[in-house]
C-alpha cells in the first residue's frame, strides 16, 4: 500500500539511489523456460489478465511476464537503465512519445499500423491499444440529498468551496510530481482551461491528497476515505463492479487518454512482441478488453457520441510538456496552490 | 553495277533520336521536379523551422527562481505534423545547456542575433534539420548569450519529394511511351512526300523523259530541280544521238543509191562474167546497206514520235486493209497469198506513223521469211480492250530462240544468215507498240511458221 506521497517518495528516492527501477507487481504466465515474452506496463495485472490468458491459449508453449511499474517508472527502465523488454504499455502518452521521439522504439509491423486510425498511432512506433476517459468519481455521501451532481469543473469548484468542512482531507487527485498519468493529465488541464488552477487552489486549500495511483484513490473512495476523486482513469473506476461512488465525465472537457504500446529496442524477442501487440488489437481482443476487462477499446466513433470527450493528441506536442524547465515550474505553481499557508 | 552503300535509315534515324528526346525530356522532368519540390519544401520548412525557434528564444527569459522557457506543444505538434517528425531542443544559456538534448550538435559557426542558420546532422538514427537561434538574456543582473536549437527529422518532406518526383517520372514515361507510336506516325507522315515521288518517278515507262512535275515538300525542291535538270540533259544527250543517227542515215542512203546505179550500168556494159558476178554481189551489198540505213532512219522516227506521244483517232481495220494492199506486189514476186480478214471497224488511238512501220515490218518479215507458194493469214479482231492483228505465215519460224531476244536491237535469228536484215525491225515493232500502250509477241505457229501478234489499245467509245 503505497497511497501516501510520503512513503512513496522514499521509495522512488531509495530506487533511484540503487539505480533500479522500482516495479509494482509481476506474474508470470504459462509454462517457464521455453519462449517468452515480457512485457512491461503501467496497467495493473487484473485487467489485462483476460488478454494474456486469451493470448497463451492459442499460444500454449509460450511464456509471458507481466511486470507493473509507475509510468516513470517504465520510461525510465527503457530510456536510462536499458531494460530488456519485449512490449511496453503505458497510459503516460507524453513519455511514450519521449521514447518514441528519441528512438527507443523499434517500428512496428506496417499491417498492425495500417489498421489503426491516424491519431491511434505516432509514425509507425507508437499504436494506441485503448482509449479511456479521465473522470471525475464522487463517493456515495458526497452530496446532500438535494444537491445535483457537478457537470462542469466551475460546478466541481462551487461544490467544494460551498462545502469546506464536508471535503477538507477528503479531496484526491493524482500527484504529478510523482505521476506520469498525473502529470499529464494536470499538463493537458491548464492547458484546456483555466479553471484548472482556481480547482487546484480549492483543491489544496481543502488539504487534497495525492497519490500515484487511480487504483489507490479507487480503494480509498470505496473504503469511504476519499469523497472526491479527480482525474481517475475511467477504466479502473468502472472495472471490478465497485459501488460506492458515481463516475462523471465532466461536461465542459473530459480528456481521453490513449493507452499506448510499443516495441522497446532493445526487446530479445521483437517477432513476438508484435504478434502480442497483433493479438491486443485484433478486433476479437478489443471486444475482450472493453467488454470484459473494462478498458474502452480504441474507436473514433466515442468522439461523436460525447462531443466532451478530448483526445489528447499522440504527436510531439506531448514533449513540451514533459520539458526540464517547463515541468519544473509548472510544479512549482502546483506546489504553490497545493501547499497554502 | 556495284551494290549501292548504304546510309542508316533516314526513318529509323528520326525515330531514334525522337525517342532518346523524349527519354531525355522524362528524366530531366524527374529530376527537375524532384529537386525543385526538395528546394520549395526544404525552403518552406525551414522557415517554419526558424520561425518556431525564434518563438521559442523569445519566450527565454529570466525570472524569480531562474529561467523561463514556454515551450508551445501546438509548436512541437505542427513541426511533428508533416510526415510525423521526431523533434529536438536544446536550449543552452552561458555555455550550460539548461533544458532539452544535451547531446544534440550545436551548429560550426555560432548563429547571430538576428537571423537563425540550419544545418543537418545525423543524430539518434536519422538526419536532423536544426535551426539554431542566439540571443542574450539576463541572468543574475548579467547579459548571458543563450543559443536555442530546434530540430526536426524531414522524412516526410524527403517522401514528398521522392512521391512528387515519381509522379514526374511516370508521367515523363508516358511521354517516352507515347513519343514511340508518336514518333512512327512522324517518320511516316514526313517521308510520305518523299515515297510518293519515288513511286511517281518509278512508275514512268523506260523512255519517259519528261521533268517530274510532282508535288513535293520545299525541303525537297533541290532534289527534285537537280532530278529535272539531269532528266533534261539525259533527254538532249538521247535526241542528240537519235538526230545523229537519222542524219547519218540519211546521208549514207543518197551516196548508197548512186553507187548501186553504177554498179547497176557497169553491170550492164561489162561482159567479163568475173566482173560481173563481183559487181552482183556490190550490188546487194549496196541493198543491204540501204535497207539497213531506211531501218535506222525508220527506229529513229519509231523513237522520235514516241516520245513526241502526238495520238489520233485512227481505224485500224482501214490501216491494215491499205497497208496489206500496199504490200501485195512484193508478195505476188515470190507468188505469197496474202489472206486477209478483219471484223469490223477497230478505233484506235495512236500515231498512223508508227502503227504503220510496225505493221509494215511485221509483214515485210512474214514475206521475208515465207517460202515461194505460201499464204500468210493477217487477222484483225477486237479482243477485250484491246485490238489485236495477228500475221501468221508459214516461214521458217523461230528456231527455238526467245522472241524476247528477237525484239533486240541488231539482234536476228539463227537461221536467217541467207537472207538480207538489219535486225531492228523486231525491235521498231515493240518499240512502237510499247510506246501506244499495246504489245507485240512472236510465237511458233502450229503446223510450222510464226505467228506475229500486235496488240493495240481501243479507243474507249
Amino acid at each position: 500500500m503505497r497511497g501516501i506521497i510520503l512513503a512513496f517518495g522514499l521509495v522512488i528516492t531509495l530506487a533511484r539511489m540503487g539505480q533500479a527501477y522500482e516495479i509494482e507487481d509481476e506474474r508470470h504466465f504459462g509454462p517457464t523456460g521455453g519462449a517468452e515474452i515480457t512485457v512491461l506496463s503501467t496497467t495493473d495485472i487484473a485487467i489485462l489478465e483476460p488478454v494474456i490468458t486469451a493470448y497463451l491459449d492459442s499460444n500454449p508453449d509460450l511464456g509471458l511476464r507481466y511486470v507493473v511499474a509507475s509510468s516513470q517508472e517504465v520510461y525510465r527502465a527503457i530510456a536510462e537503465e536499458a531494460a530488456v523488454f519485449d512490449v511496453v504499455i503505458s497510459s503516460a502518452m507524453d513519455l511514450q512519445i519521449k521514447l518514441a521521439n528519441d528512438g527507443f522504439a523499434l517500428p512496428l509491423p506496417s499491417d498492425v499500423m495500417a489498421s489503426q486510425p491516424g491519431w491511434a498511432r505516432w509514425r509507425d512506433l507508437l499504436v494506441a491499444v485503448a482509449q479511456e476517459p479521465v473522470v471525475l468519481l464522487l463517493a456515495q455521501g458526497a452530496l446532500a440529498p438535494d444537491e445535483a451532481a457537478p457537470r462542469s469543473r466551475r460546478d466541481l469548484i462551487a461544490l467544494l468551496r460551498d462545502n469546506p468542512d464536508r471535503f477538507r482531507g477528503r479531496v484526491g487527485t493524482y500527484d504529478p510530481a510523482i505521476s506520469g498519468a498525473g502529470y499529464l493529465f494536470a499538463a493537458q488541464d491548464a492547458r484546456l482551461s483555466d479553471t484548472f488552477w482556481r480547482l487546484a487552489e480549492v483543491m489544496g486549500r481543502l488539504d487534497a491528497r495525492l497519490y500515484c495511483c487511480s487504483s489507490d484513490m479507487i480503494a480509498d473512495l470505496d473504503t469511504g476515505r476519499l469523497m472526491v476523486g479527480y482525474n481517475v482513469l475511467g477504466s479502473y473506476a468502472l472495472a471490478g463492479g465497485h459501488a460506492g461512488y458515481q463516475v462523471i465525465e465532466l461536461e465542459d472537457f473530459t480528456l481521453t487518454l490513449l493507452r499506448t504500446a510499443l516495441i522497446p529496442h532493445q526487446s530479445t524477442n521483437p517477432d513476438g512482441a508484435e504478434d502480442f501487440i497483433r493479438h491486443l488489437l485484433s478486433p476479437r481482443v478489443q471486444a475482450l478488453v472493453s467488454e470484459g476487462a473494462g478498458l474502452p477499446s480504441v474507436e473514433a466513433a466515442a468522439f461523436e457520441r460525447k462531443p466532451h470527450l478530448r483526445p489528447i493528441r499522440l504527436d510531439p506536442g506531448l514533449l513540451a510538456n514533459l520539458d526540464r524547465v517547463t515541468r519544473k515550474r509548472f510544479l512549482e505553481e502546483w506546489n504553490a496552490a497545493m501547499v497554502q499557508p | 553495277m556495284g551494290k549501292q552503300a548504304r546510309l542508316p535509315s533516314l526513318r529509323r534515324r528520326l525515330i531514334w533520336q525522337l525517342l532518346a528526346l523524349s527519354a531525355v525530356l522524362a528524366l530531366s522532368l524527374y529530376f527537375a521536379v524532384r529537386v525543385g519540390a526538395e528546394r520549395a519544401s526544404e525552403a518552406t520548412l525551414d522557415a517554419v523551422l526558424g520561425a518556431a525557434a525564434q518563438a521559442m528564444a523569445e519566450e527565454l527569459r529570466s525570472a524569480e527562481g531562474g529561467l523561463v522557457i514556454a515551450i508551445a506543444p501546438g509548436t512541437f505538434s505542427m513541426l511533428a505534423a508533416m510526415g510525423e517528425e521526431r523533434i529536438f531542443y536544446r536550449v543552452d544559456v552561458a555555455g550550460q545547456t539548461v533544458t532539452g538534448y544535451e547531446d544534440l550538435p550545436p551548429p560550426e559557426m555560432p548563429p547571430s542575433a538576428l537571423a537563425p542558420i540550419f544545418y543537418t546532422v545525423p543524430f539518434r538514427e536519422s538526419d536532423v534539420r536544426i535551426a539554431a537561434v542566439a540571443r542574450s538574456v539576463r541572468v543574475d543582473g548579467r547579459a548571458a548569450p543563450a543559443l536555442i536549437l530546434l530540430g526536426q527529422t524531414r522524412e516526410g518532406q524527403g517522401a514528398i519529394a521522392a512521391n512528387l518526383g515519381n509522379r514526374a517520372a511516370a508521367l515523363g514515361l508516358l511521354v517516352f511511351f507515347v513519343a514511340i507510336p508518336l514518333s512512327l506516325f512522324v517518320a511516316r507522315s514526313l517521308f510520305s512526300p518523299i515515297d510518293r515521288l519515288a513511286e511517281a518517278v518509278g512508275r514512268r515507262g523506260p523512255r519517259d523523259l519528261r521533268p517530274v512535275l510532282h508535288a513535293a515538300p520545299a525541303e525537297f525542291a533541290p532534289f527534285v530541280t537537280a532530278l529535272n535538270s539531269f532528266i533534261g540533259r539525259l533527254r538532249g544527250t538521247l535526241s542528240q544521238t537519235e538526230t545523229f543517227i537519222a542524219e547519218a542515215a540519211h546521208h549514207i542512203r543518197t551516196p548508197l543509191a548512186v553507187m548501186r546505179n553504177d554498179a547497176e550500168l557497169a553491170l550492164r556494159q561489162s561482159g567479163e562474167e568475173g566482173t560481173r558476178a563481183r559487181l552482183r554481189a556490190l550490188i546487194r551489198s549496196a541493198d543491204d546497206a540501204a535497207r539497213s540505213a531506211g531501218q535506222l532512219l525508220d527506229h529513229a522516227t519509231v523513237l522520235y514520235r514516241a516520245d513526241q506521244a502526238d495520238w489520233a483517232a485512227v481505224d485500224l481495220a482501214d490501216l491494215t486493209r491499205a497497208l496489206v494492199a500496199r504490200l501485195a506486189p512484193a508478195a505476188e514476186m515470190k507468188d505469197i497469198g496474202l489472206q486477209l480478214r478483219i471484223d469490223g471497224p477497230l478505233p484506235a488511238v495512236g500515231d498512223v506513223v508508227l502503227i504503220e512501220a510496225a505493221l509494215r515490218n511485221i509483214l515485210d518479215n512474214a514475206i521475208k521469211y515465207s517460202a515461194d507458194e505460201t499464204v500468210i493469214d493477217v487477222r484483225a479482231a477486237a479482243c477485250g480492250t484491246m485490238a489485236r492483228i495477228t500475221v501468221s505465215d508459214r516461214g521458217r519460224g523461230l528456231d527455238g530462240v526467245p522472241h524476247d531476244r528477237l525484239k533486240r536491237r541488231f539482234r536476228r535469228g539463227t537461221n536467217v544468215a541467207d537472207v538480207a536484215g538489219s535486225g531492228l525491225g523486231l525491235t521498231i515493232v515493240a518499240e512502237a507498240a510499247g510506246a501506244m500502250g499495246g504489245s507485240f509477241s512472236l510465237t511458233p505457229r502450229d503446223g510450222g511458221g510464226t505467228c506475229a501478234a500486235l496488240s493495240l489499245p481501243l479507243a474507249l467509245s
